[in-house]
């Protein structure tokens, strides 16, 4: 699980283009839209590929994110549960 | 009708054009056939939450004009006219590359979003939280232009009494090499470019952006003002002199009324005609010309329109920049000519702030 | 009123209809030209749905007497095909007699050309010829060379907006002397790069677009074109021209909310409605019908309906969608809709806005979903694109 939350961490940093987010300002439950990181409703499409090319997740309907995507550690656990690759 | 007075400048060319200064240092370059437009610290200008999502031209875009708002004194003009011949290019590639290589699959939106033609506009507007007039003209050469005639008519309407109007365009690495396959573009190695005396086909390439505060009030930092704008969407090289001589009529003057003409020669040989034609009407008139240093795009004649406000202003042509050995004294009155390829010819009229 | 800005002209090709009567006919029956793609090369094809015209490129070609080595793209050909209707239907025999201009407007402008060669252009010499026909200038003067303009030739891409736009800009011209006539609308042919696009956005429905119905899933990409001709009240009465109704009013803001994303509270809109008043001077108990942007998506729908009660409080006028006959046309989309407002004020009849079962949760508003003849004097048309650019037209009977 510690790795999957490394590795969840690096690729949003390359995917959202966070140049001056490094892996260690990011916590766990650190809510990602919003206050937190400031990712808004594009960075969640972006997510939502990132799941289906990386983890074979196929998220239908947009709203479906907001839950996913509260923080690394809600991303993290959808993964676990759901991924096919 | 009321004048148009241009009150701010920001320009992002291959030169140093946006630190201030009249080309006080400059680099001609005349062996590359490509070259990119320097980049100003753009962090200065847009958060790095907005800024992770831009490519050049939206970087260019909101840099050069937050320049000239500022040096205009406006914080929110009441309307953004933007003039970009290809818009986005390099998220439109961008996106449409990972299309075809991922056979339309996995595809994220953020390049799509940024390739609409009027995202530098609307990201300026954005910024600015500016909710006023938008536009954005996708014209070739005349977009820039086409953005002047809107302000123009703007201001002389009174719908609008502070506006922000320019241009952008930036290179991107497919479209260029599309346009070396069709001789848009020089051959490298054929020796040393000479704009002036070209020997071969095409221009030299490159991109850049530059924005214009135009109101209706004169201020301390008025550059000049905006007379009139004309262009032509095709002309023969024979119906040159005519053009220019019925735009000329029409804001009753004669070619020798003109203290400077800036021509847009680009050093290509096919098509450079036209502006010899044009020269033979100004051989008594200082003639300027600037793609030697700013190179060829839809947009180049924003370097122009930013080298003609500031021979207005400075009364001075540098040397660099003279295509002749006239001069004149005082310069009130300064035309732009330009075209690309025979095609969106261009016609810019600029007065001295006191005529 | 001085320099009024008379219509005398109009020209359609859409998946409704290659001319102004078919495009009345289908709207008159209620026949959607929404369908599965014979044409777009899309690994979406069995899943979405287009408005797509049944006219292959070489079909354009015949009907427009082209060269076989012409250099259009699939946007230039509906351009041509629908501004050169225009200028029939305006009786002008001779374009450049006074001066005329020409401002289209366009999103994708040679995209399908692009997108179909790529990579084969350095291959294959013969097929370069559509390098340069990619940007979207080149489409306008395509059509301007094809029309016999020399003049002002200009385009306006602001991406859903873009034709009102460019009839805005028209009409000012007009209005300021500038020029006496000009043609004005936007073609938008259906690119790969656009379905993919907004499917990336998770916009598009997989099923047939219900603007304002709670369900709605999203829109359906369609293609056309559609032009006006605008000229000075002098020409009309010069030339005493049959007028087919007034530009009355326009106006355009930005919502300066999101990039893509229109504001819940739909404030752009809501000022560009308002400016279209200010220079229409009507009441706005004077519009009896609002053409509505529509293109059922989740945040327009939400969005234009809240602006359409800012500006009309409780007395909003009978309005409907007419995205469910021909999709969403984009860049076209404004004047496509010019077309059909003032089709309406000519008929006196109100489009239905089709596909509509469930109300909003978040308003009572409830579009027309029956074709309505009532007498029609006034109709607002609303179009909105990305950058949170938001216009309005107002046409008036002549």
């Amino acid at each position: 699980m510690e790795n999957l939350k490394h590795e969840l961490k690096t690729k949003i940093i390359e995917a959202l283009n966070l140049e001056d987010i490094a892996i260690e300002d990011i916590s766990d439950d650190d809510p990602l839209f919003g206050d937190g990181l400031g990712l808004d409703s594009i960075d969640a499409l972006e997510l939502i590929v990132l799941m289906d090319k990386d983890y074979g997740i196929k998220l239908t309907d947009p709203k479906e994110g907001k839950t996913i995507f509260q923080s690394i550690n809600t991303m993290a656990a959808y993964i676990t549960e759901h991924r096919s690759k | 009708m009321k004048k148009c007075y241009i009150n701010g400048i920001g320009c992002i060319s291959a030169q140093k054009t946006f630190e201030g200064g009249f080309l006080d240092e400059v680099e001609v370059n005349t062996t590359d056939v490509i070259f990119s437009a320097k980049n100003p610290d753009y962090k200065a200008f847009i958060s790095p939450g907005a800024i992770r999502r831009m490519a050049k031209g939206v970087k260019m875009g909101i840099a050069a004009s937050q320049y000239a708002l500022k040096e205009a004194n406006v914080e929110i003009p009441d309307a953004i006219i933007t003039g970009t011949g290809m818009g986005c290019l390099q998220d439109s590639e961008k996106f449409l590359k990972a299309i075809i290589d991922n056979k339309e699959q996995f595809l994220t939106p953020t390049s799509f979003i940024q390739s609409t033609h009027n995202t530098v506009g609307a990201q300026i507007a954005l910024n600015l939280q500016c909710k006023g007039y938008n536009f954005t003209y996708v014209n070739g050469a005349i977009s820039l232009e086409s953005a002047l005639v809107d302000a123009l008519l703007q201001i002389e309407t009174r719908e609008a009494g502070t506006i922000l109007a320019g241009g952008v365009d930036e290179t991107s690495g497919h479209t260029l090499s599309l346009y070396e396959l069709i001789g848009l573009i020089k051959k490298k190695d054929q020796g040393p470019i000479d704009v002036l005396n070209p020997k071969t086909p095409g221009a030299v390439f490159s991109e850049g952006a530059g924005f214009f505060v135009i109101e209706n009030q004169k201020k301390s930092t008025t550059y000049a003002t905006l007379e009139a704008v004309g262009t032509q969407n095709t002309l023969q090289e024979s119906e040159v002199i005519s053009f220019i001589e019925n735009f000329l009529n029409t804001n009753n003057l004669k070619p020798q009324d003109i203290d400077a003409v800036v021509l847009g020669n680009n050093g290509d040989v096919a098509f450079d005609g036209y502006y010899n034609e044009a020269e033979t009407l100004f051989s008594n008139t200082p003639q300027v010309y600037y793609k030697h240093l700013c190179g060829e795009y839809n947009t180049a004649t924003s370097f122009g329109l930013w080298t003609a406000l500031h021979i207005l202003k400075k009364q001075e042509i540098p040397q660099i920049l003279q295509k002749n050995q006239v001069t004149k004294h005082p310069i009130n009155r300064v035309l732009l000519y330009n075209h690309y390829r025979g095609k969106d010819h261009s016609l810019t009229l600029l007065n001295h702030a006191d005529l | 009123m001085p320099n009024k800005v008379a219509i005398t002209g109009m020209g359609i090709i859409s998946s409704i209809g290659n001319n102004v009567e078919e495009n009345f006919h289908a709207l008159i029956k209620g026949a959607t030209g929404i369908t599965k793609t014979d044409y777009l090369n899309t690994i979406h094809k069995d899943t979405l749905k287009f408005g797509e015209i049944k006219l292959s490129n070489q079909q354009l070609d015949r009907k427009l007497g082209l060269q076989a080595d012409h250099r259009f793209p699939r946007t230039s050909l509906l351009g041509a095909y629908a501004a050169a209707q225009a200028v029939e239907r305006a009786g002008i025999k001779n374009i450049n007699e006074v001066p005329t201009g020409l401002i289209s407007s366009t999103s994708v402008g040679g995209m399908d050309k692009t997108e179909e060669y790529f990579y084969e252009y350095f291959e294959n010499e013969a097929i370069r010829r559509f390098i340069l026909s990619h940007d979207a200038g080149e489409t306008s003067h395509q059509i301007a060379d094809y029309l016999g303009i020399k003049g002002f030739v200009t385009t306006i891409s602001t991406a859903c907006s873009s034709a009102a736009n460019a009839i805005m800009m028209g009409a000012r011209l007009i209005k300021a002397g500038k020029l006496e006539r000009v043609i004005v609308g936007g073609a938008d042919a259906l690119s790969i790069f656009t379905v993919n696009g907004f499917n990336s956005l998770m916009i598009l429905t997989d099923d047939l677009n219900t603007p304002f119905d709670d369900h709605r899933k999203g829109l359906n990409l369609g293609e056309a074109a559609a032009y006006i001709v605008l000229e000075s009240e002098n020409q009309v009465q010069k030339n005493n021209k049959k007028v087919l109704a007034y530009l009355s009013g326009y106006g355009n803001a930005n919502d300066a909310f999101h990039q893509t994303a229109s504001s819940e509270n739909g404030e752009g809109a809501t000022l560009a409605m308002k400016k279209a008043f200010e220079i229409s001077g009507l009441e706005l108990t004077d519009i009896d019908y609002i053409n509505a942007h529509g293109t059922a998506t989740p945040n327009n729908d939400l969005s234009e309906g809240r602006a359409i009660q800012n500006v009309f409080g409780k007395k909003v006028p009978v309005f409907s969608s007419t995205k469910p006959f021909t999709g969403h046309t984009l860049a076209a989309a404004a004047s496509v809709e010019a077309v059909y407002s003032i089709l309406a004020i000519q008929n006196n009849v109100v489009f239905p806005n089709k596909n509509f079962k469930t109300p909003m949760k978040e308003f009572d508003l409830i579009p027309q979903t029956s074709l309505l003849e009532k007498p029609i004097h006034h109709v607002l048309s609303n179009s909105f694109g990305f950058g949170g650019n938001c216009s309005t037209l107002i046409f008036s009977k002549s």
